[in-house]
This record gives structure tokens, sequence and C-alpha cells, in this order.
């Protein structure tokens, strides 16, 4: 019997509709199945306010794939940006303003203030740091090859020759230098680059965005690396705002899979991965209806798909350990404010802002979050798209977007409820010290915890990435060793969502990787 | 005093101990999972042969011993083993594999099916890392039972004689693999019909309490079977002309392999037979185990061999011409079979040699007169149960 598809993908969020997208242009029947009401996972729009809509999880766009923009005509399908290459300003003590990322003459500028020598090295180290993810990010838009050189067919060689190749293109310097600071903390790389508070805590914030790490953690490097690749030709080059919210994207994602004939059916949470023998051979919803394919795509994360969606019935049992240990650790807290208008002090921009004044801040911050607690003093990251984009609030009104670190998933001593109350607290407090006019304008709020993030966008563990990008879950490593492929061990199942590699944030890579392998070996889709 | 912990004697005493102890005239023992185990009591070869024409007992209390119970236990053990449970019906024992994710054997034993969801493992190593790892998701609950009770082997042509004259109804209808419960003098007793002597044989369990008492009656009542104790040195005869592998021995467990190669597959261990792959249930390791036996991925088998001469050939090469320079295999288990009067062993050697009746050459070292020498002897493949007896079975 011909099953009624060729593949289905499971999830509607970024990575899976690029998956369908890509399957639906080269021709297969597909269907995606999406559990919530709306298309886009994470990357939604949505209204938190009476009128006022937000970018409910990811609030800012960096690492889109070119490529993908331009396979799928995400722009000719409604991709458009409210505002490219947002400044971000680190919000100090006693008013103290660090600008960075507007022109470099201004950064200097600003950097002055602070030190003439990071003023003077801090072009020259993100020039260098973003040679480097360059050079890494060659591998974002390919498939991890196999470790054993000869198992490789030769796109997987090609894959490791250009890997090389542009290791070596680095110099010797700079090549040295990044196998220094690969596995390195960010807060030893932030000394040994720069010596004011103000920088150093910039660079720490941005190297734990999203991990449940501090900036002393190994491995945090990795991680600013890995967000920096987005800031090269690997991604969109800096942080963009798009028109509508980060719902605009996954929209044009889905007119995308529209015009390639993919079913989109949202409303359909599937309940099992359908066995049939050993092999996936399509799903069964929650409603108790069957729909068979030949191939199923997963875009929930591993130990989702796996330990859930399969059950451990069907999987051996280091893997099955394997993927019930995969670090999934959530540690942010969105916050939404809607407010009658910007505390005086922000309303010059930029759209984003960070507080997180020192190193020490955030690994203070982290302290309380490694021993379950709400960080008493959250670092935090404010982006006010309202600023660029007046379509979300009507108008006079501003949406204030922020994530917020830590709020962790593993609490002690700490009800979720509670969790969220503190989260909110405690962000409203530090924000007062920057914006005394800030709460007085609040009209509306909304806090997701991690353990929000879980039940609303069925992220395990609150986990954006599904899965932590650290380097024992990357690369090689992502879902798990020997299943880098895109092939999860269940034949007929295939990885096509963010615990997949290259990982986590809105980058669709996952999704077209995962399509560009299964149809590469459409011949031995059910191969083990 | 910590330093000295060690030289504490820590070996256990199995609940027969005074009675091996004492009857133990070579004082030679072995140890065996952490209890003390005779190796002889005196002459292995009065023990062998009391194995294949009279009765012997051998106390088995040291196999570690899980009990598996619960809503879900027969689909955990289907997807645990090698074999097809659903096919194995309450108060059966079955002999099978269990492996890794790759495959690789991590043990390979009996299991006793007392009802529909309660099972007892019966394992050489301990297994209790490994089957609660396996469990996850399955309502099931694993313990470990050694110590609930213990057990003694009864073996050869009379042991059914010794168990009647014991006085166990319906010994006589209990089948190969079947397995009753039963009371002898109001103490409870389960027997099974297995064993790792390739003979008419059972296993009688018993509380530890009832330990001594069942020794002893034993030994009375099958005195005139001429039934005698036996160590662990007789009983590698045995099982080698049985054709029984032995882990640590013919295999490394998979979970104890240093290096991920050594690890082996059931089929190369020659005991493919206790794989099913076409079983409903997934089991850990079929996908690989399907790849294998799908692309003939096995490194080699393990077969039995007849070697000319008497000379025991553990660890041996094997080669294909007499001239040979490169190794095609390599032996494990050798013994010289009182029985059959032949030099057998089990050798690893590459599927194209195993065919019964393949002539190789095998290179024997062993000591004469202080010195060592060397001779290089044909062997011939053959099915590895060298031993078969019909009563095995009837």
């Amino acid at each position: 019997m011909t099953p009624a598809y060729d593949a289905i993908v499971i999830g509607g969020g970024h990575n899976g509709l690029t998956a369908a997208a890509y399957l639906g242009k080269a021709g297969l029947r597909t269907l995606v199945l999406e559990a919530a009401e709306g298309f886009g996972g994470a990357a939604v729009t949505r209204e938190f306010a009476p009128g006022v809509r937000v970018s409910a999880v990811a609030h800012l766009l960096h690492g889109l794939h070119p490529r993908i923009v331009a396979d799928l005509q995400l722009e000719r399908h409604g991709l458009t940006y409210a505002a490219r290459g947002i400044a971000t300003a680190a919000l100090l003590p006693g008013a103290q303003r660090l600008d960075i990322g507007g022109d470099a003459a201004s950064t200097r500028a600003s950097l002055n203030q602070f030190s003439a020598r990071d003023a003077d090295a801090y072009p020259k180290v993100m020039a260098r740091l973003i040679r480097q993810a360059s050079a890494l990010g060659v591998m974002l838009a390919r498939t991890p090859p196999r470790p054993d050189l000869a198992a490789n067919d030769w796109q997987g060689k090609i894959g490791l020759g250009l890997l090389a190749l542009h290791m070596r293109r680095l110099g010797r310097k700079d090549m040295l230098e990044l196998t220094r600071i690969l596995a390195m903390n960010s807060a030893d790389l932030a000394n040994d680059y720069f010596e004011s508070d103000a920088l150093k805590g910039l660079l720490a914030f941005e190297s734990v965005f999203g991990l449940f790490l501090g900036p002393r953690s190994p491995s945090t490097v990795y991680n600013l690396l890995y967000r920096l690749a987005g800031f090269s030709r690997h991604g969109l080059g800096s942080l963009h705002l798009p028109a509508g919210g980060m719902g605009s994207v996954t929209a044009a994602l889905a007119a995308a899979c529209r015009a390639f004939k993919v079913k989109l059916r949202s409303n359909a949470s599937v309940a099992r991965i359908l066995m049939v023998g050993d092999c996936a051979r399509g799903v069964i919803l929650e409603n108790g209806e069957e729909i068979g394919a030949s191939i199923v795509l997963s875009s929930a994360d591993p130990a989702h798909s796996l330990l859930t969606l399969v059950g451990p019935e069907h999987l051996d049992t280091n893997f099955a350990q394997r993927m019930r240990h995969l670090r999934m650790n959530g540690c942010s807290a969105k916050i939404h404010l809607a407010l009658d208008g910007l505390p005086e002090s922000w309303r010059s921009g930029p759209a984003r802002m960070i507080v997180a004044p020192s190193s020490d801040y955030v690994e203070r911050a982290y302290d309380d979050a490694k021993y379950g607690r709400v960080s008493a003093a959250p670092a935090l990251e404010i982006v006010i798209p309202t600023l660029h984009d007046d379509s979300l609030a009507p108008a006079g009104s501003h949406v204030v977007s922020i994530m917020a670190q830590f709020s962790p998933y593993k609490l002690r001593g700490t009800s979720p409820d509670q969790a969220r109350q503190q989260i909110l607290d405690r962000t409203l407090a530090v924000l007062a010290a920057h914006a005394p006019d800030l709460p007085k304008r609040i009209r509306a709020t909304e806090v997701l915890t991690p353990h929000d993030l879980e039940s609303q966008f069925r992220l395990t563990g609150g986990q954006w990435h599904h899965g932590e990008i650290t380097l024992d879950q990357v690369f090689l490593l992502r879902p798990a060793g020997g299943y880098q492929q895109y092939r999860s061990p269940v034949p007929g199942l295939w990885f096509c969502g963010a615990g997949a590699h290259p990982g986590g944030h809105v980058t669709g890579l996952p999704g077209a990787n995962a399509a560009r392998e299964a149809l590469r070996h459409r011949t031995d889709w059910s191969r083990p | 005093m910590t330093h000295l912990q060690h030289m504490q004697p820590f070996l256990r005493k199995t609940p027969f101990h005074d009675r091996l102890a004492a009857l133990c005239h070579a004082n030679d023992w072995i140890r065996w999972m952490g209890f003390m185990a005779p190796n002889r009591f005196d002459s292995v070869q009065l023990e062998y042969f009391a194995i294949r024409n009279g009765a012997t007992l051998f106390d088995i209390s040291p196999l570690i011993k899980y009990r598996i119970q619960g809503r879900e236990a027969a689909r955990f053990v289907d997807h645990l083993v090698t074999r097809d449970v659903t096919k194995v019906k309450p108060m059966q024992v079955f002999y099978t594999a269990w492996c890794d994710d790759d495959g690789r054997m991590v043990e390979e034993g009996t299991l006793f099916r007392l009802a529909e969801n309660d099972f007892i493992l019966n394992a050489a190593l301990h297994q209790y890392a490994w089957l609660k790892e396996t469990a996850y998701g399955f309502d099931v609950a694993i313990d470990e039972v050694t110590d609930d009770f213990c057990g003694l082997a009864l073996q050869g042509p009379m042991s059914r004689h010794v168990l009647q004259a014991l006085g166990v109804q319906g010994i006589e209808a209990l089948p190969h693999f079947g397995l009753l419960e039963t009371a002898v003098d109001g103490r409870w007793m389960r027997i099974d019909r297995a064993g790792y002597t390739g003979d008419l044989g059972y296993e009688v369990w018993v509380n530890p309490q009832d330990a001594l008492w069942l020794w002893d009656t034993l030994l009375r009542v099958g005195e005139p079977y001429k039934i005698a104790p036996m160590g662990s040195a007789a009983l590698n005869i045995a099982r080698i002309e049985a054709g029984f592998i032995l882990v640590d021995v013919d295999y490394l467990a998979a979970n104890y392999a240093v290096r991920p190669t050594q690890r082996e597959s059931p089929y190369e261990c020659g005991i493919g037979w206790t794989v099913n792959l076409k079983k409903d249930a997934y089991f850990v390791g079929k996908r690989a185990l399907r790849r294998e036996k799908e692309q003939g991925l096995s490194r080699h088998v393990l077969i039995g061999l007849e070697i000319e001469g008497r000379k025991p050939a553990a660890g041996s090469f094997i080669y294909a011409q007499q001239r040979g320079k490169k190794e095609i295999g390599l032996t494990t288990s050798a013994i010289w079979s009182p029985t059959l009067k032949k030099n057998i062993a089990y050798a690893r050697v590459p599927s194209a040699y195993a065919k019964p009746g393949t002539q190789m050459w095998i290179e024997i070292w062993y000591p004469k007169e202080m010195k060592i020498e060397r001779s290089m002897v044909r062997c011939w493949a053959t099915n590895r149960m060298f031993y078969d007896p019909p009563r095995k079975k009837s």
C-alpha cells in the first residue's frame, strides 16, 4: 500500500517548515503537522494584551541562512525587516551607557569613556572572532561528517576539506588562537582581550545567552562563536527585526511551503510515531487518526521524538540513556511589557539594550540559578521592537520584549508560579534602576518562564535550543555520536529540529540540512 | 586499620558450605562471583564420570538471579533478550542471549518464566545496572534475589531416579526446559530441567534454611545411584563436550570489554540460533544484528574442533595450511573428552571454515620434560555440541 504522503514533518516551527519547504520543492508529497493553533513554533508573533503583539519567544533574527532565504524566496513570500543592523546599548549603573554596533566612530567614542585600550581593541577583537566563527561556520549548512574519514562519501570529505581549508586560511595566528579559545570560558576570554567591566559584562552576557552556564563555565566561548557565525556571511550579518515580529519569518516559510504544495495542518498534535515492524511509517494523532508516510521528520527535540513519540521499547539501551541525559536546562524567562509610551531615556534607542554590567554580575546571576533559584539580579536583553515597527501596538503604545537570565527550569524550594512572580519583580526592579519612569507606564505584562515555554511551545525543559549548545552536544555529537547525519536510529525517522546540527536560533539550517540528507538518501530511506 | 581491610576474608560462603568444605578433600577452591566454590572435591576424573554415569551435585547458589515482575515484565524481557519471549509459556525455562546497542553480547543465560509477567534471570555476571537502564519506560520491578534461595544442579543419567526417590511428584513428566514448583517434607522446592552438562539433569532450588537438609537428603536417597558431589573442574569438561559457551572464556561480556572490537555478537559466538530477527518486538541490538546478518558482517564464528592427537589445545592458533603463515583463528576452550576419547576444542574461525569437516591445521605448544615442544597437527570443523545423548531430552 502506498502511504498517503512521502514525508510527514512533525512540528510547524521554523525548522519543520524549512524542511517541509525543501521537501515540497523537491516534489515530495509532504504534510506538516503542528500541535498548536498556528504555525511558527518558537518564532511567532502573538497578542499578549489587547491590541498589543510581540515575538513570543525568539525576538531578534540574525542567523537565518542567506541560502535558505534565497532558495525558498522568503522575501517574495513576505519576509521584510522593520530594521536591520540593530545596535546595542549596555545599560550601566549611574545612568551610564555603552553604545555598541552603531557606526565605528560612535562605538569607539562610547568605549573611550571606559577604556581607551578597549576602544582600540574592540573592532579588532570582534573582527577576529567573526573571522574565526565564519571559518567554523562553513559547517553550519553542511552535514557533519563521520569521525572516521574513510567512512565519508565524497560530500562528507568535501565538507571536512572545506573546514580544513578555512582553518588554514585563517592564518597561523588566528587558527592557533581559535584552538586556544574554543573550549574556554568567556570570562577568561574577556580578561584576555579587554579591561573595562562594561565591555567584559557585555561579552559575558552574549556568550551565556540561552545557556545554563555562567561566563566562567567552559564551552561558553563556543556558544559565543556559534552566535557570531550568524554575524558573518553564514547569517544575516547583524541583528534584524522582522516586520510584524518573528511570526513573519515563519509566515513566509509557511507561504513557501504552500507554494510548493506542502500540506499544512495545525491543531494536529502527534501522539505517537506509527511503527510498522521496526520502522517509522507515519504518525498517530492525539485524536487517534493514523497518517501514513514513507518517512517521518521530527522537528521536536530528539528526546521527545524518541522517548515519547517512538517509545523506549524501540530503542537500544545506551542510546535511550543518551537521549535521557541530553542537557536541556531551560534558563531564560521571557517578559513582555505593554507600555503607554517609553521611558525618557529609552526613546532615542537603540532597540536592543543589555543589562550585564560586569562578568561577575552575570556569574552571580548564574550562581543563583545553579542552586535552583531565580537570579536575585537577572541579566537582561531588552528589545523594543516598536521603535521600528508600529504594526505591533496601537499608536503611542510600546512593547518591550525582555529575555531574562537566569530563571532556571530546575527549581529548588520555589514553585514555578513563585518563580514567575520573582523573575518579573526582580526584572522590573533592575529596570527601574535604569528607567525610573518605567513602572508607571506599564499597562500589561506577560511572563513566560521555562515551564511556560515548555507547556505553551513544547520546548522540553524550556530549552530553546532543544539541547544546550555546548561542545559535548554539537557537531559530531548532536544529538548523539553516530546520529549526526539527521538519520535517527529508528529507520524512517529523521531529525530536522534544533536538536540536530547545527543547533538552535532561528536559522532554518537543521531543517534545510535534514531535508537535503533525506532527499539524498531516497533509495534507502529505511536503512537502519 | 583501614590499610589492612583488604586483608580481611571477604569471600562469602553458600548455604551448602559446611557440607562442601567437609568433603572438599583436595581443598581446591575457586572464587565465583564473591563466593567460595569447590574446583574439585577429590578427583576430577571420578567427578566427571559421575556426571556421565551416575548423578552429581553441584552448588549453583552463586549464580546471580534477578526477579523481573510487573505489568510489563513480559514486554520488557522481550525487549531485553534476543529470543521471542511470546513463544515461552509460563513454567518454562529458556536459554537466550542479551545484547548491547551494537548487537554485542552483554551475556547469555537462562530465564525462568514463572508466570505471564514473572521471570527469573540467571546471570553469571552482575547485570543490575544494565537491566535498570534497559527497563526505562517499562512498568517492571527488578530485584536481585541471589540470596533468596539456593540451589544444587543434580545432573547425570540417574538424576531422575534420585528425584523420584526424594519423592518429587510429577518429575517423570517434566520436559526438557520444564519448570515445576512443589514441596517435599513441607519444604518449598523449585525444579527446572536444565543444566550445564549436556546430560539428563535438573536444578533444584530451595529456601536457604533448607540447604543442608536438601544436600543430606539427596546424598542419602541418591546413594544407590552413585550420587557424588562435583566441582567446577569436572563441570568444565562436561560443558565443553555439551557445546555450552562460558563468559570470559569463550567470549568477553560486552560491558566488560576494554576495547569495543573485543565484544562479540551471538552470531560470532555460535549461538546465532538464539537471535530471532522476525519477532514482533524490538530488542536491544536488533537493528545491529539484522545489519550483521544481512550484510554478512560477522568477523568469525565459534565452532567445534576435533584435533589430532591428545595434546590439549587451549589458546592455539589455527592455520589454513600446514605451513600456514597467517593464523585464521584461535581456540578458546579445549579439553580431552573422556567420554568421546577425542581431543576437542572451540575455535573462532572465519565462517568460510565453519562447515563441518573442513580441515585446518593447529599449532599446539605443550610442556614435555622441562621443555616446551610444538606440534602442528590437523583439525576439523565440527558441530560444537560434541556430546548430545538422547536422554538429555527424553
